[in-house]
């Protein structure tokens, strides 16, 4: 089936959004000059292959349960949040706040990610091809991130159950992030993950990749004691 | 939210079109803030004489050819030739006149600084001046990018730079005189997304140097805090480093002067801010969909600054 051609020149995000949301299970469609555009493809829970052909604005494939979304160009702010099922990946950079508390499903970022990637991550799986910037993985509850270049200051802050590995290195961990022995799953893990990523993780050595998990000090309050908050 | 944009030009060729391309740029962002709005433009004026290049100082007349050009704003009718006598008058200099929409004008006038501003003040209280340099001219107003600019005509407006602001305004009033550009001494304009916290008090700090405010507006003791360490002989980045080290609060902020056209964003980089770079420009914009208009916008280097990183272009 021929893909449907949708231009950001003639039609509002809602008529965009809508046209997609009527797809058929198994369709596709592409969307030309998205020239930065906010919320496309947002809240789509048909299984639909949306190509967005150029860079794009804040909020593309948030909300999906379902759909695999494409970017061919950059995107903005917090790409693929609160994502429940299905797939966006990005073949540029990624501004801030990528995967923001995205509960399932795969986000892909082939080149770098800006600061507090994966925040208040839910069970999602986040794979950057590049580097990451400050605050990344902040307060991530469950959910996998693979981090194939260098994170930034602050990473895994306030981690709960989220894991986090890194390829390259790390500017410093947040309170109650700690480094944790590679076992042989995780290594299996990274290797599945690396190869979901595609050609921008081959890069990425399994055994040589550093796993960030929570040192769980911060689980519970406790205002008596000296806590680092 | 507000949203700021700014076009500094290295290709000379398109600086007919700088007007065009920075409204197109604002009204872009019109959805990030739609009360108020302003733009800086600066051109190239006539040369100074040889010998006469550098700034003459606040206080100081200017030679021919550096004649200081004052934006001057009035929300009641006001006759601007009779108001250009008398300050010619008490200053003592002539003084040229390029009307600017019915509540604005120019004033071009070689006077000191400080006794043309002191003449305003005392012939016409009401006349407000956004801002004065010898390249830069400021209007602002309240409402949405795209009427201001229209009402201005800036799009048909020339140069090499420009910076410019729409507003969603927090911490005071939506008022013309509390829109941005914020633009406090000669040639230096400041445009600001985000809210400082201790504003109040580095105010109070200011005011007991002899530095005063108009408004009570947060991102004005900014711009009045770089001004003031600018001219104490700090460059521009060193000016945009103590509102990093004094200032709390979020802030992406961008800031021109005659020769200098400069991004800082705080510490954690809660505000949004990206640049694009070709060989024939830099911009910036709070969001890119500002950018996707420009020429050669696909071939451009885009990149976000990193948090407390200073970028300055100089011409």
């Amino acid at each position: 089936m021929e893909p449907v051609i949708l231009s950001c020149a003639e039609l509002s995000t809602r008529e965009i959004n809508a046209a997609l949301a009527a797809l058929p299970d198994g369709a596709s469609a592409r969307v030309l000059e998205p020239r930065g555009r906010h919320n496309l493809a947002v809240g789509l829970s048909n299984r639909v292959r949306i190509d967005i052909e150029g860079n794009a604005g804040y909020f593309i494939g948030g909300l999906g349960d379902g759909p695999d979304v494409v970017v061919h160009g950059f995107t903005g702010w917090s790409v693929g949040e609160n994502l429940q099922a299905g797939s966006v990946r990005v073949e540029g950079n990624a501004s801030e706040c990528a995967g923001a508390s995205s509960r399932g499903g795969t986000i892909v970022i082939e080149g770098d990610a800006s600061s507090r990637t994966g925040i208040s991550l839910k069970g999602g799986t986040i794979l950057v091809g590049g580097n990451v910037g400050h605050m990344s993985g902040f307060m991530a509850q469950a959910g996998v991130m693979l981090i194939g270049g260098d994170a930034g200051d602050a990473l895994g802050d306030s981690l709960y159950e989220a894991v986090i590995y890194v390829a390259g290195t790390i500017a410093s961990l947040g309170s109650d992030a700690r480094i944790e022995e590679l076992t042989e799953s995780d290594v299996r893990a990274v290797k599945a993950l690396a190869e979901l990523g595609g050609a921008s993780f081959g890069h990425v050595q399994p055994e040589n990749v550093t796993r960030v998990a929570s040192a769980r000090g911060l689980y519970n309050f406790d205002a008596l004691k000296d806590q680092k908050y | 939210m507000c949203g700021i944009v700014g076009l500094h030009l290295k290709n000379p060729d398109l600086q007919p079109r700088l007007g065009e391309l920075l409204t197109q740029m604002l009204e872009a962002m019109t959805t990030r803030g739609p009360d108020s709005a302003g733009i800086a433009v600066y051109a190239d004026r006539d040369p100074a004489p040889a010998g006469h290049e550098a700034d003459p100082g606040p206080d100081q007349p200017g030679p021919p050819g550096q004649e200081l050009r004052y934006s001057l704003r009035s929300d009641e009718t006001i006759d601007w030739d009779l108001l250009a006598k008398r300050i010619a008058a008490e200053t003592g200099r002539d003084l040229r006149v390029e009307p600017l929409g019915s509540d604005s004008a120019v004033f071009v006038s070689s006077a000191a600084e400080t006794s043309f501003l002191a003449a305003v003040r005392r012939a016409a209280p009401q006349v407000t001046v956004p801002g004065f340099g010898r390249s830069m001219v400021v209007v602002k107003d309240v409402g949405a990018p795209a009427a201001i600019c229209a009402r201005y005509g800036i799009p048909g407006w020339g140069g090499y730079q420009g910076i410019g602001h729409t507003r969603m305004a927090t911490e005071s009033a939506v008022t013309t005189a509390h829109s941005h550009p914020f633009a406090p001494a000669a040639d230096l304009a400041l445009v600001h997304n985000g809210s400082f916290s201790n504003y109040a008090t580095v105010r109070g700090r200011l005011a007991r140097q002899g530095i005063r405010c108009d408004t009570d507006n947060d991102s004005e003791v900014a711009a009045r805090l770089v001004a003031a360490r600018m001219a104490e002989g700090a460059d521009l980045a060193d000016g945009l480093r103590t509102v990093l080290k004094e200032m709390d609060g979020f802030f992406t902020l961008l800031v021109t002067t005659r020769t200098q056209f400069a991004v800082i964003r705080d510490s954690f980089a809660c505000k949004p801010a990206v640049i694009a770079e070709t060989p024939d420009y830099v911009a910036m914009a709070s969001e890119y969909h500002a950018l996707a208009g420009l020429p050669g916008i696909t071939g451009a280097r885009v990149f976000e600054p990193m948090p407390e990183e200073i970028h300055v272009w100089s011409r």
